[in-house]
């Protein structure tokens, strides 16, 4: 009885699935150190990809993985936003559509013949959309994939409702913090961590690699000044438009810089 | 029996979504669908006009689950289009960052995903309630696979430092040895994992399957090898499609691949390990041994012992190139784009996974096609939910649709992977 008194009481913590590739949902199951003491803070009531237990909302919290691309997705994220309390978007597909956005620039008919043999079978959207262009959403996380430790800080926070302490600040800081010489600077190697949303630790710099913003755009990015500082190490038009057009393609200051450098002739 | 039909709407601990759908009339299963309701991305036309260097960073996203499986069989398709090999230290690090996958992959799909059918849980949360240390055990097991790739890839999900013709950076000696303790107590974790799971109560099921998987002349399978079969097919990685078709089959929408003139085939653990035994390391060979596996094994649901087996093989591989590791002069070979067409294949945790690319001289991207091992599955899959439910028919329906869903979770079906390639259920009235 008092079992049961205690379970009642724990939040209860959703995880969904939009279109994804299940990587930032496996953040949670990756959490191995924590796991088993998040199951006990919380009630993971729905977590199709972990347990065949599906109880019924109200949810404390959602988490939402993927972007909508399909009517039935269009209408299921209503759903899930009218039982939970905090929904929360996880990962570049829920808060920016993600690399399927890509669909957007293009013609999705076509996309589809390439793909299926018999297109007239598939549903799709024309586009991939964020959660938010849908629902109205109380916390995005960005990243693909996300950082554990910040998908931690967030369930935390909200389980108390109080704001999640996670950086509006780029990659550059990140970088510094960390101790990483400018790839930039010191060996003139493109990079996109002056525009992008900090949370990865940042990574790529300390592998001797430039940043390509898989974090997405941070608050306020000064993406033509970038771009004029990528054009002086050689970059091309194009090699600008597919770098902001990949992983946050759809993320309005990402997609108005690539559509910018793709009108550009060199 | 009247006529009825079993519908599991959203299969639970698989990775994607699916159902799985039966139809049953006069004691006769008449159909057996594992029904695929995940949206469509399409990778293979995106990436069409991309340089051939983004590859590695794109195709990883198909699967948060194997992203190093499509980032190897890439970066090997691209390598094989533009007349490049790799070799030495460059080829036994990516052979490590792969041995870091499977104890990953194969460890979440034993202890988080499968376990819990065997002994009667909804989960791995609730199997931690009453059995706190097997699950403590499993997540220890597979820290060490994310920390392996974590050291050498970046990060565990979607890994930043590999490209085509190497690794962006080339970890330091001292890094991976660092790793050396915990991947020593991962292996003895592992070979206790091959007991244990060989000790859980099995559905007594055989069918005669066509296995299919890479053979390598010297290891067991995971960059590098011939195509082989269980009835004697033995193909370079070129040839794949000259042999393999997806055909469309009426009832079902989705693409299915067949061996042309013969039919359904399977690939994964059970498949490498029926073909490839020879090559386990004496360690890996003796825990088969010891757990009663020393000959081919025809049970899909003894299939978590031979993922544990894979375990230990890769755990003990790892720790064998770790020791034996200098890094490489330069991290990567350079690879200058040619205007042709290339093929790869390498063994993702579910399985054989081909890509194949067609280069324009510039290195732009014309042509794009990735087969992952869950489309290449789902035939045998649905024959075995056809034989499985038709033997069990007396069942109650509730146990029915659990082993129905049992059986399709032996594959550890990625269903997020195969739908960029799969035909969707969704027909239009």
């Amino acid at each position: 009885m008092a079992q049961k008194q205690t379970a009642k009481k724990r939040p209860k913590l959703a995880v969904w699935k939009f279109s994804s590739c299940d990587g930032c949902q496996l953040s949670l199951l990756d959490c191995e150190d924590e796991l088993l003491a998040v199951a006990d803070a919380v009630d993971i009531a729905y977590f199709l990809e972990a347990t065949r237990k599906q109880a019924k909302g109200p949810f404390d919290v959602s988490l939402v993985e993927g972007s909508i691309t399909t009517p039935e997705d269009a209408e299921r994220i209503h759903q899930v936003r009218r039982s939970s309390r905090f929904l929360v978007t996880i990962g570049a597909c829920a808060t920016a559509g993600g690399i399927q956005a890509l669909r957007n620039f293009s013609d999705v008919k076509e996309f589809t013949s390439v793909v299926y043999a018999r297109p007239d079978y598939v549903s799709t959207l024309a586009t991939s959309t964020p959660i938010a262009h849908h629902v109205p959403v109380d916390f995005e996380l960005y990243g693909c994939p996300i950082n554990k430790a910040q998908l931690l800080e967030v369930i935390g926070a909200m389980l108390v409702g109080r704001k999640p302490d996670t950086p509006a600040h780029s990659v550059c800081v990140e970088c510094k913090l960390a101790g990483h010489a400018c790839v930039m600077v010191s060996h003139g190697t493109p990079c996109l961590g002056p525009v992008t949303h900090a949370g990865c630790g940042a990574i790529c710099p300390g592998f001797d690699r430039g940043c390509y913003g898989c974090f997405g755009p941070m608050e306020s990015p000064n993406t033509a000044a970038l771009a004029a500082q990528w054009r002086d190490l050689g970059a091309s038009s194009r090699d600008l438009q597919r770098v902001f057009h990949t992983f946050n393609a759809w993320a309005t200051p990402f997609r108005r810089q690539g559509e910018l450098d793709a009108a550009q002739n060199d | 029996m009247p006529r009825k039909t079993i519908k599991v709407q959203a299969l639970a601990r698989v990775e994607g979504e699916g159902g799985l759908y039966l139809r049953i009339n006069n004691e006769t299963v008449q159909d057996a669908r594992l029904e695929i309701f995940e949206p469509p991305r399409f990778f293979e036309a995106f990436l069409r006009g991309r340089d051939f260097t983004e590859t590695p960073d794109i195709v990883a996203r198909i699967c948060g689950i194997c992203p190093v499986a499509y980032q190897m069989s890439g970066v090997h398709a691209l390598e094989n289009t533009c007349g490049v090999k790799i070799d030495g230290p460059i080829r036994d690090l990516r052979r490590m960052l792969y041995c870091g996958e499977w104890i990953e992959s194969n460890v979440l799909h034993v202890y988080m995903l499968h376990a819990p059918d065997f002994l009667g849980y909804p989960s791995a949360i609730e199997l931690a309630k009453d059995h706190p240390g097997v699950v403590e055990k499993g997540l220890a097991l597979k820290k060490a696979g994310n920390d392996l790739i974590e050291v050498i890839g970046g990060r565990a999900i979607h890994p930043i430092n590999i490209k085509v013709g190497g690794f962006h950076k080339s970890p330091s000696k001292q890094k991976l040895r660092a790793l050396l303790d915990d991947m020593k107590r991962a292996r003895d974790i592992a070979v206790e994992t091959v007991a244990w799971a060989a000790s859980l109560d099995m559905p007594d099921y055989e069918r005669e399957y066509e296995f299919v998987a890479l053979r390598h002349d010297s290891e067991y399978p995971m960059n590098e090898g011939r195509i082989v079969s269980s009835a004697g097919m033995d193909i370079a990685v070129p040839d794949y499609e000259k042999h393999f078709e997806e055909i469309h089959v009426p009832h079902s929408t989705a693409l299915h691949s067949t061996i042309k003139g013969r039919g359904s085939y399977l690939v994964g653990p059970l498949a490498r390990f029926n073909l490839n035994r020879d090559k386990l390391s004496p360690l890996a060979a003796e825990a088969a041994r010891s757990a009663g596996y020393d000959r081919p094994c025809r049970n899909p649901f003894a299939s978590i012992v031979v993922r544990s087996i894979e375990v230990v093989e890769a755990c003990d591989e790892a720790i064998r190139l770790i020791e034996d590791y200098s890094p490489p002069d330069a991290p990567a070979v350079q690879v200058e784009p040619k205007a042709a067409t290339g093929f790869g294949a390498t063994e993702a945790p579910r399985g054989l996974l081909y890509h194949s690319y067609r280069l324009a001289a510039d290195g732009t991207i014309e042509m794009a096609r990735i087969i992952p091992p869950t489309s290449q599955n789902q035939p045998s899959i649905e024959q075995d939910l056809q034989e499985v439910a038709q033997r069990s028919l007396n069942m109650n329906e509730d146990a029915l649709t659990h082993l129905c869903e049992q059986t399709i979770r032996n594959y550890d079906p990625c269903i997020s992977c195969a739908t960029h390639f799969l035909k969707l259920n969704i027909e239009r009235t």
